[in-house]
């Protein structure tokens, strides 16, 4: 037979493809990802995770996994996790990521990451989840203090919003100490670990702020930060969950763009508003699959910033780890985010130009000021990545601290100088109490120059490592300015 | 697939025995025939908003002391029952019974629980509804039936059937039960539904049963899960209970909170939440 079609059969068919086109959504089809919609990572045996995969944190013990060939759930393997002495020298705690080396995955089709898992004793997880791939972290989504008995139990990761995971390499992660066994080790293992589609989950409520309803007086300069973000689920035996979640998941939002400006992802990985007017009120909320986040933060901006003072000692006697008076010297971090037992927010990255609050000094030029938050200890550190710091010469050390919270009896900042770096490290602290702290001038910034000679014990100066400041939770907010070593 | 009418009728003997065997079977076959009666005869859509239809449905009112029942309906709850549009009312198709945390004569929460007594009341039948639940520690919803002499013949003589309860801490699953002498409270033959990979409280479903002189079937949507029959009470109760279900008997759709069952709403519990009720229908044979 010959093919001929006639005009009238073409139009039949055009007409039929467009039926069926409008039908089956041909054009949404095409733009579908077309990654691998597999979800299982181990049963029994790693599954298209490639050969690649494992990596554990920077500081976290290197060696603490293995494939059990005797344990499992229902089965005679099990991925094991063995959590060291928090005095081991390699590491005091476990935490490593499992990222897939045979290329993303469309895990859009999920609600859900399950395994199964059980310890040695009863012992609560750090951290269980998925979306860390040490290339942005973007996905990140995780439980904390997940309860371990020493029987095999289920456990369910909900996906926050599985619609932004189609291309997912970050399948899962880990971080184990022993805050709850007294710095004894113990292991735990981990089976059939896969993402599923539950289908009886139900997402309760995204949060911000945790869910409160801030506000406070903002400058401008400041960036403010959607800290403590994540989502609550209802899971099927009727518990409530909280996941945390990466901003990645939300849309952020502002009531008024000429007070807040464009909502920016900083150093960190958090969502943050810069304080761009003078005067006004913007509420900050956010929206998780369209659902509206419980908590906002009302910002009510009242001007120019509070600046500290300006430093005046000669730069030839000077030796600065965070000014904008001076050249400071490389660091390696101006916070080290030592999981899983620091808390603190702010300081991300080494560049002293680009911290939490870039505020104009009346000439135009920028006034960069550290914003630690849920502050419990913190460090600036000058080791791995950079030199150790030669500050022999110097007799003191002079730092700027605005707390901006209330300073109580008892609150108090522990400084503490620490040469070396790794297992040979010395150095010595200095208290700053809370009737010290409340010496403060108009703009609030508490200004101090110590004689290094209070800090007993911090007898190696030519090799200065890390200079930490530890609250213990009894300050939790504050600017940090100006911390440098002069004679 | 066989049609359990069917087979009861014609092998009458082996018909529990069999009917515990697709019972018992962990595997839902989806073919099975779960109703048989198709005669409309009662249906309330809930189209016109407002209040619920007064030629059909009337009220339970307050905690339980004016029926003549100790606080909290004979089983501890919270609740005070209103008529109040905020408790109940019809809207875009759907009947709302909505539980509230609110000081209101001397309770702490308030809610609304309606019933055809009076109004519509019948032997035997096909009761079927289409629900969505509230969710979280302390809800208590249900549709049911109750025998319409128990103010002669004395609860639990005068019969209850439980198409649907459900509570709030248990999102995948509702049961199914039925009382009388020998067999009430917390001794009811009684079964359970579980979703595998759904909820109760995200989605609407149906619930039914298919009651007649010599069974009454329980089914959520397409799942056929129970069946109680005058056998099965004999065998539950060791011989002691006794099949009250032949008389007329009224609907009920009520939203608890607390008591003996689901227990005190805790601090994850969300008030207020509403049960949804899309329709109620009525068939016979």
């Amino acid at each position: 037979m010959k093919n001929i079609i006639t005009k009238s059969n073409l139009i039949y068919l055009i007409a039929l493809v467009l039926v069926v086109g409008c039908e089956r959504e041909l054009s949404d089809d095409a733009v579908l990802a077309s990654f691998p919609k597999k979800g299982e990572i181990f049963t029994d045996n790693f599954v298209s995770m490639g050969s690649d995969f494992y990596f554990p944190f920077a500081d976290a013990k290197p060696d603490v996994f293995s494939v059990d060939m005797e344990e499992g759930y229902e089965s005679d393997a099990s991925i094991r996790i063995d959590v060291p002495n928090a005095n081991d020298p390699t590491g005091g705690y476990a935490g490593a990521i499992f990222r897939t080396d045979a290329g993303p995955r469309d895990l859009s089709g999920f609600d859900a990451l399950t395994f199964w898992a059980k310890a040695s004793q009863g012992v609560s997880i750090g951290e269980f989840g998925f979306g860390l791939d040490f290339e942005g972290d973007v996905h990140r989504a995780s439980r904390s203090n997940v309860s371990l008995s020493t029987s095999w139990q289920k456990i369910t990761i909900p996906i926050p919003d599985a619609s932004k995971l189609t291309q997912e390499r970050g399948m899962f992660w880990f971080a184990a100490g022993t805050q709850g066994t007294g710095g004894n080790a113990y292991t735990f293992w981990v089976d059939e670990i896969q993402f599923e589609t539950l289908g009886t989950l139900r997402l309760e409520n995204p949060f911000i702020f945790d869910g409160q309803d801030l506000s406070r007086d903002v400058f401008i300069g400041e960036a403010i930060a959607f800290e403590n973000v994540g989502v609550v689920f209802n899971l099927e035996n009727g518990q409530n969950v909280s996941v945390v979640a990466a901003p990645a998941y939300f849309d952020f939002e502002t009531t008024d763009a000429t007070v807040t400006g464009p909502i920016v992802i900083n150093n960190a990985g958090q969502a943050v508003a810069p304080i761009i007017s003078s005067n006004g009120t913007a509420v900050l909320t956010a929206t998780l699959a369209n659902t509206l986040a419980m908590g906002s933060f009302t910002v009510n901006a009242v001007g120019a910033f509070p600046h500290a003072p300006v430093p005046n000692r000669p730069a030839a006697n000077v030796v600065s780890l965070f000014s904008d008076a001076y050249a400071n010297v490389p660091v390696r971090h101006y916070n080290g985010f030592f999981a899983p037992f620091q808390t603190t927010q702010g300081g991300a990255g080494s560049d002293p130009n680009n911290v939490d609050i870039q505020a104009p000094f009346a000439n135009g030029t920028l006034d960069n000021i550290i914003n630690y938050t849920s502050f419990n200890f913190v460090s600036i550190g000058m080791y791995e990545t950079v030199s150790l710091v030669d500050v022999s010469s110097a007799t003191h050390l002079h730092v700027d601290i605005n707390i901006r919270e209330n300073v109580d009896p008892g609150d108090f900042i522990r400084l503490e100088l620490e040469s070396g770096t790794g297992g040979t490290t010395s150095g010595g602290s200095f208290t700053l109490t809370s009737a010290m702290l409340n010496n403060v001038d108009a703009n609030g910034w508490f200004s101090m120059d110590i004689p290094l000679s209070n800090f007993p014990g911090f007898n190696d100066p030519a090799n200065l490592g890390q200079v930490f400041f530890v609250s213990d939770n009894t300050i939790t907010d504050i600017w940090v300015d100006n911390v440098y070593f002069y004679n | 697939m066989m049609n359990i009418k069917s087979i009861y009728t014609a092998v009458k003997g082996l018909f529990i025995l069999s009917v515990a065997a697709l019972l018992n079977s962990c595997e839902v076959d989806t073919t099975q025939t779960v109703t048989t009666f198709d005669n409309l005869v009662m249906s309330d859509e809930f189209n016109v908003d407002g209040a619920p239809d007064s030629n059909l449905w009337t009220y339970d009112l307050g905690d339980g002391t004016s029926n003549g029942l100790p606080a909290g309906w004979g089983n501890n709850e919270l609740q005070y029952y209103t008529d109040r549009p905020e408790n109940v009312s019809v809207e875009n198709g759907y009947l709302l019974i909505t539980a509230r945390e609110e000081s209101f004569q001397g309770s702490s929460y308030t809610s609304a629980r309606l019933k055809t007594q009076g109004l519509f009341e019948q032997a035997y039948g096909r009761y079927e509804a289409r629900i969505k639940v509230p969710y979280g520690q302390g809800y208590w919803p249900a549709f049911w039936l109750l025998g319409n002499d128990c103010d002669v013949n004395i609860w639990p003589a005068c019969g209850e059937i439980d198409v649907m309860e459900f509570v709030g801490d248990q999102p995948t699953k509702v049961f199914g039960s039925a009382h009388g002498p020998g067999f009430s409270g917390g001794e009811s033959i009684s079964k359970d539904y579980v979703l595998e990979n759904g909820r109760f409280d995200t989605e609407f479903h149906v619930f039914g049963i298919e009651w007649s002189p010599d069974y009454i079937n329980y089914y959520v949507d397409d799942v056929l899960y129970q069946q109680i029959t005058r056998e099965t009470i004999a065998e539950e109760t060791d011989g002691e209970g006794e099949w009250v279900f032949d008389g007329p008997f009224y609907i009920i759709l009520n939203v608890a909170i607390g008591g003996e069952l689901p227990g005190s709403p805790n601090a994850d519990t969300i008030f207020p939440q509403t049960m949804l009720v899309d329709y109620v229908r009525v068939y016979q044979e």
